[in-house]
């Protein structure tokens, strides 16, 4: 087994018992990335300075100075979070050659703990969209097969890592960012808590919804990165008052009395049936493991992807009026006026898509409009965040399919938006009630494509989700499970 | 509701966005369809429901008022379109 196929734990591991050095990890890296990106295209721009980096992380490792679970650890970094090294792009023309002035509070966490940033991963254009085929610089390629999407919008996340270019991932999490790419690929995903890891350097897509998260191999892996990544920051305003996670006396074995609601109007109409059967013989694993599993009825189910498409097109209508094409981002050649300038800079440098959810956005919150949409969804939000309150007062854990179908092929959504949308009907809820999940595999259907399974939890149950999928991942063996790459 | 031509271009304008006609045509036809669909929020009854804009209780965050240096102005100044003595440039917007 090549060394970039091991755990986090597994290569720090050897980097302390002094089995490999740093800069040998990620020279073999780079040069699997190298003959694996022209394919899978995970990564956007690769650090031209990882082995610089490895370098001065091995002598501090070797000081005594440098001790962390990502001491050394190759990572990839979404292409939506700014660091000072290479370009922070959001996968749009807009940003092309964008180098950021500052680094995100989630990089500089994780440069203090030691991780090696081999670059910046692809994503759909400005987060919007389910597959990472709106992403400017080509759609990203499923390593289980490269005919099919890799999910998205963090699919270069997903990938860097599925496909070993990376031991773990940043995503981002809007409606199911970092969860439905994480389920396509066979990944580990979390989506923390809204304001328990900091939204400091990610460019806002819908900022009462986004969340910075981990991808990994494995629930320890990423659990280690949002420890790592977690807790208070004074430059994000809507940061929560508190330390970072702490998972060390969660990984344990048994779920003796825990309670897992399964909501059985996920599994009605419209869910593949290998999905189905995927998420009941889970079921009967952690029944195993001493949960205790019941059915019940979750209400709004239908109501969240309108909701969730209203509110995040029409905060994003209002973050993307930043880009004017004066200050950072597309400059166009040409231009008459400062009308003009705006004009041509937006409509020249956003994509379709981006254009779209900014038109909806922007009708759903003008005048005359305003309530009837708007205002509206918000109280749908208040419905949905209740419809949950009442499921947490009976249960531990809502156990939910990530999306209702495999990956689909490439091409294949986008000829159908609301279909496209409907995809999202299991993640997007989760954020409008700013609440916790884990995405992890529970199988594969026939095609040996990935099936993906989360946990729901109330906020700031993380502790929790990590201990149910830690149990889980140490009786089944579909996260172990590795994709035939095809390398030039 | 239904979008016609004037609702996309009064739109578009409101977004600051200059559509081609065939895009105009295809913006129409989408914002419709997605529309149509959200009207099923009209199903709930949601009169004497709050609209929630933050999930969790949040106050005011202020921070003391202490000076602290900022970023240098070259690095703020690198990514734009032009610059003069130090300022953005920008077309001239008074007459």
């Amino acid at each position: 087994m090549s060394i970039l196929e091991l755990s986090v734990k597994e290569l720090r591991k050897k980097i302390t018992n002094k089995e490999i050095s740093v800069p040998e990890v990620v020279k073999a890296q780079l040069a699997h990335i190298e003959k694996t990106n022209p394919l899978y295209n995970a990564y956007h721009d690769i650090n031209k300075n990882a082995l610089l980096r490895a370098e001065t992380v091995q002598k501090e490792i070797e000081a005594g100075t440098l001790d962390s679970a990502f001491a050394g650890v190759p990572v990839a970094v979404k292409d939506n979070i700014c660091t000072t090294e290479m370009t922070t792009t959001c996968g749009s023309k807009m940003l092309t050659g964008f180098h950021s002035p500052y680094n995100a509070t989630v990089v500089k966490r994780l440069q203090k703990a030691g991780a090696v940033i081999m670059g910046k991963a692809n994503m759909d254009e400005f987060a919007m969209g389910s597959t990472s085929e709106t992403c400017y610089y080509g759609a990203v390629k499923n390593p289980w097969n490269p005919e099919h999407v890799s999910g998205g919008s963090s699919g270069g996340s997903a990938v860097a890592v599925a496909s070993y270019g990376a031991f773990a991932s940043l995503g981002s999490d809007t409606g199911g960012s970092i969860r439905q790419p994480a389920a396509y690929c066979n990944m580990t995903g979390v989506k923390p808590t809204y304001g328990s890891v900091s939204r400091f350097g990610l460019v806002a897509y819908g900022s009462s919804l986004d969340q910075i998260g981990p991808i990994a191999h494995n629930i320890e892996d990423a659990a280690a990165m949002l420890a790592i990544i977690s807790g208070y920051d004074d430059q994000d305003s809507t940061s929560l008052k508190q330390g970072p996670f702490d998972f060390n006396d969660c990984l344990k074995e048994d779920l003796e009395g825990k309670k897992i609601g399964i909501p059985v109007n996920y599994l009605g109409e419209g869910i593949d049936p290998e999905i189905k059967a995927a998420i009941y013989e889970a079921a009967k694993k952690l029944s195993e493991l001493g949960a205790e599993c019941e059915e019940f009825i979750l209400p709004m189910v239908d109501y969240a992807v309108p909701a969730y498409y209203i509110i995040a097109s029409a905060e994003a209508s209002s973050n993307l009026s930043r880009f004017d094409g004066i200050k950072y981002g597309y400059h166009p050649k040409k231009f008459t006026d400062l009308e003009d300038l705006y004009l041509t800079a937006r409509s020249e440098g956003f994509g379709m898509e981006v254009k779209r959810r900014i038109m909806l956005g922007t009708f759903a919150l003008s005048s005359g409009y305003y309530d009837a949409y708007y205002q509206k969804a918000l109280k749908v939000k208040a419905l949905i965040k209740q419809a949950f309150d009442g499921a947490f007062a009976k249960y531990d854990t809502i156990l939910s399919p990530v999306a209702p179908t495999v990956a689909p092929k490439l091409g294949e959504s986008l000829n159908n938006l609301l279909q496209m949308y409907l995809s999202d009907i299991y993640t997007v809820s989760v954020n409008l009630a700013g609440i916790p999940a884990v995405s992890l595999p529970c199988g594969f259907n026939k095609e040996n494509l990935p099936i993906g399974m989360q946990f729901l939890g109330q906020a700031l149950s993380e502790k929790t989700l990590v201990q149910l999928a830690y149990a889980y991942q140490s009786i089944t063996e579909h996260h172990h499970k590795k994709p035939q790459l095809e390398v030039l | 509701m239904n979008i016609d031509a004037k609702m996309v271009d009064y739109v578009a304008e409101l977004a600051k966005l200059r559509l081609s006609e065939e895009e105009k045509l295809r913006m129409g036809e989408d914002l419709n369809n997605i529309l149509v669909y959200m009207d099923i929020l009209n199903e709930l009854d949601t009169e004497n429901v709050q609209a929630m804009t933050h999930v969790f209780d949040v106050n005011n965050v202020f921070r003391a008022d202490e000076i602290k240096a900022s970023y240098p102005r070259e690095e703020i100044l690198k990514n734009a379109l032009a610059v003069e003595d130090g300022c953005f440039v920008v077309p001239k917007t008074v007459e």
